[in-house]
């Protein structure tokens, strides 16, 4: 028996329709039973006598009448004053038509205000919106907190986005958004592989899909489904626990994002290497907000508070470093490596049964916001040096996290959404991050100062471009006619050949060789390479043109400026032929 | 026995049927064509559609088509019939304008014996 076709969005258009028609079945035919005996009647019933003739109405005249009088129009007796025997049909038919046309308007209504049609309907109008997209677009599953940071970065970034979400009023808040583009956004859910299709996951123009949802079996189920109907698409999913990402790694995930595995390497990197830890901050945080610089995290007698799946992974970035820790918690001691004090993490004796007066550092993570920052507050009263590392459950309590001065907050939403726009929208800069976690305290020092030094505490917005063909005609052109051009040459001002733009390459890869970690600034570009950028705000745009136009590219390369017609041309050519002549070159 | 089956093709069979005795007769002879025929048949057609609608199987999207066909036609030939009484005023017809609604009519149990052809042909392949 062959597979069952999957039902396109035109048969579930289709399939509505035939909804609506089954149920109006019933109504109709009484309508039109209704309608045919009063008309049948009406030519039966005997008329007044004119002429001495009885008359009759006849179909037409009587289908006339039954249709101005079932509708409520009622334009009187015609062709003749109605006899008595008329009357009493008439009668009849009214009532009887008012009966039909009420169940009639009742079923249509209960069939309006049926949840299933109006989901169908819904279903209907979203797969619509979506096959119309023409531009590219993200397939964001699941609106919570982190899908909304990602959804409001991308619509910033002029990607378009589809939601699929499975709460109502997640899915309702796209609304309360002002979005610069329409947001198609479905609530279902989003382990049925029809609905992902309906989203578009097979869509032409979709460029990738995030998996987002609370449930980790959710967003495997969306990481295969991905992987196996669109395999070229890029995916990323959210994974809370190590198996479903060592199972997503399996089916081929691109990016798999565990927000306290990621804080964790976070954590043990700022111990291990500060500068380092410094320059990562400034290199993923978001574009255009200004960073102070981090107080480092120091060595001595740390204090965890809660035991959980992020303590856990707190403890063992704590243990790399050889840091001790003192573990708070209500939970009877389950870990004989650490010193454990058995109490609300709350209470300030607790705080100093876990020696806080000579601790260096403090984390609070448990799983309740207010229980954090309670503990956070009373600690640092006791202790005024204390390094607070702070879990934010929750992005609507910002506010309150804002307040209190910690020296590094946890977000794990904003965790996810920074690292899912840095993977999406700079493909290089992972490879580069890997880079700089070994590369050695000195080196990264000095990278930062350069850097600082070049674009302030701003975080830089960091970009890649390729030289090819579509992303930078003019400089490939430029290549391929075997011209040597540096990196230093492409840096400088369309406007001003002698100023730089203010943006640096920090990374480039390279098909046949080895990728170049900041390149020199004489290394000649070749066609085909990918560049890693950072650079203050708009000098995206100046480079951008720098290596797609033509005028602007050659004036920086040799400072002429380019004549637009040929007739201009033309002109310049016999002028400077003139001069030449007459007046030789010193 | 299922009684919906029953309901299904009765209103198939009697829209044919109707139709058939309107139909037949002398082609331009008023005296063979009763309007109330016309007039039933037109009715039980129309129900014979609803009763159709909702359908989502290859056969029945053909049952639907043929049921529509049938009452396009009928309503056609209504009309004619409509404008020939009333605004012409010739009652009872002539031959001509008996002639134009009869042979609508006919066109119109095509349709209808398709419609039955495809019943029979349903209850056959079922063979139950």
């Amino acid at each position: 028996m062959p597979g069952e076709p999957i039902p396109s969005s035109t048969a579930r258009q289709y399939s509505v329709f035939l909804m609506i028609m089954r149920r109006l079945r019933a109504p109709l035919i009484l309508l039109i039973a209704i309608i045919a005996l009063s008309v049948l009647g009406l030519t039966l019933a005997a008329g007044p006598v004119v002429d001495g003739e009885t008359t009759y109405l006849s179909f037409f005249h009587a289908f006339y009448f039954i249709s101005y009088t079932a509708t409520t129009i009622g334009f009187g007796e015609i062709p003749y004053e109605f006899s008595n025997q008329q009357r009493l049909w008439v009668l009849f038919c009214i009532y009887m038509s008012a009966i039909g046309w009420a169940y009639t308007l009742g079923t249509v209504f209960t069939l309006l205000a049926d949840r299933n049609l109006q989901q169908a309907i819904a279903v209907v109008r979203f797969s619509r919106a979506v096959r119309r997209i023409a531009e590219p677009f993200y397939l964001v599953c699941g609106y919570g907190e982190t899908g909304r940071l990602i959804c409001q970065a991308l619509d910033r970034r002029g990607f378009r986005v589809v939601v699929v979400e499975s709460n109502e009023t997640h899915a309702s808040e796209v609304d309360f958004y002002s979005y610069t583009t329409d947001v198609p956004t479905l609530t279902a859910d989003a382990h049925n592989p029809d609905t992902l299709q309906h989203a578009g996951l097979t869509h032409r123009n979709c460029v990738g899909v995030i998996a987002l949802t609370d449930s980790d079996a959710a967003n495997l189920a969306i990481s295969i489904t991905a992987r196996l109907l669109a395999p070229r698409l890029p995916t990323l999913a959210r994974a809370a626990t190590r198996e479903t990402a060592a199972n997503m790694a399996a089916f081929g995930t691109t990016h798999i994002i565990n927000p306290f595995e990621k804080f964790g390497h976070t954590l043990a990197l700022a111990l291990h290497a500060p500068a380092a830890w410094q320059l990562l901050n400034l290199l993923t945080g978001l574009p255009g907000s200004t960073i102070e610089r981090l107080r480092e995290p120091p060595r001595g007698n740390w204090i965890l508070c809660g035991h959980g799946r992020f303590g856990r992974l707190m403890i063992n970035a704590l243990d790399t470093e050889a840091i001790p820790v003192t573990i708070i918690d209500r939970q009877p001691q389950n870990d004989i490596h650490h010193r454990w004090v058995q109490s609300d993490a709350t209470n300030p004796t607790a705080l100093e049964a876990a020696g806080i007066d000579d601790a260096a550092g403090l984390v609070a993570c448990t799983s309740s916001d207010i229980d954090n920052l309670s503990i956070a507050v009373t600690a640092r009263e006791l202790n005024k040096n204390l390094f607070v590392i702070l879990r934010q459950n929750h992005y609507a309590n910002r506010a309150l996290f804002h307040a209190f001065d910690s020296d590094i907050t946890v977000v794990p939403s904003k965790i996810i959404a920074h690292e899912c726009l840095a993977v999406l929208s700079t493909p290089l800069l992972a490879p580069f991050l890997a880079v700089i976690r070994d590369r050695d305290e000195e080196w990264c020092t000095r990278m930062l100062d350069r850097l600082t030094r070049r674009m302030g505490w701003t975080v830089p917005e960091i970009w890649s471009e390729r030289i090819n063909l579509s992303h930078a005609p003019a400089l490939y052109r430029h290549l391929m006619r075997g011209e040597t051009i540096t990196i230093d040459q492409l840096l400088h001002s369309h406007a001003n050949r002698y100023e730089y733009i203010g943006c640096e390459v920090l990374y480039m890869a390279r098909d046949s060789d080895d990728p170049l970690v900041i390149p020199a600034a004489n290394t000649p570009i070749r066609p085909g390479d990918e560049l890693l950028l950072a650079g203050r705000p708009g000098a995206r745009n100046k480079f951008d043109l720098n290596i797609s136009n033509e005028h602007a590219l050659s004036y920086i390369l040799t400072g002429d400026d380019l004549r637009e017609s040929w007739l201009w041309n033309v002109l310049v050519r016999q002028w400077k032929r003139h001069t030449t002549r007459t007046s030789p070159e010193p | 026995m299922n009684f919906e089956k029953v309901i299904f093709g009765f209103f198939i069979l009697l829209a044919a049927t109707l139709n058939f005795g309107f139909f037949v007769g002398a082609i331009d002879d008023p005296a063979h064509h009763d309007i109330y025929e016309l007039f039933a048949a037109l009715v039980v057609s129309l129900v014979a559609t609803m009763l159709k609608f909702g359908d989502r199987t290859q056969i029945g999207a053909i049952h639907l088509a043929t049921s529509l066909v049938a009452d396009l036609q009928l309503l056609a030939a209504a009309l004619v019939w409509g404008y020939a009484a009333h605004i012409s005023g010739n009652d009872p017809l002539t031959a001509a304008q008996t002639a134009r609604v009869v042979s609508l009519s006919g066109g119109a149990f095509f349709a209808n014996a398709v419609s039955v052809t495809i019943l029979i042909a349903e209850t056959i392949m079922q063979r139950r």
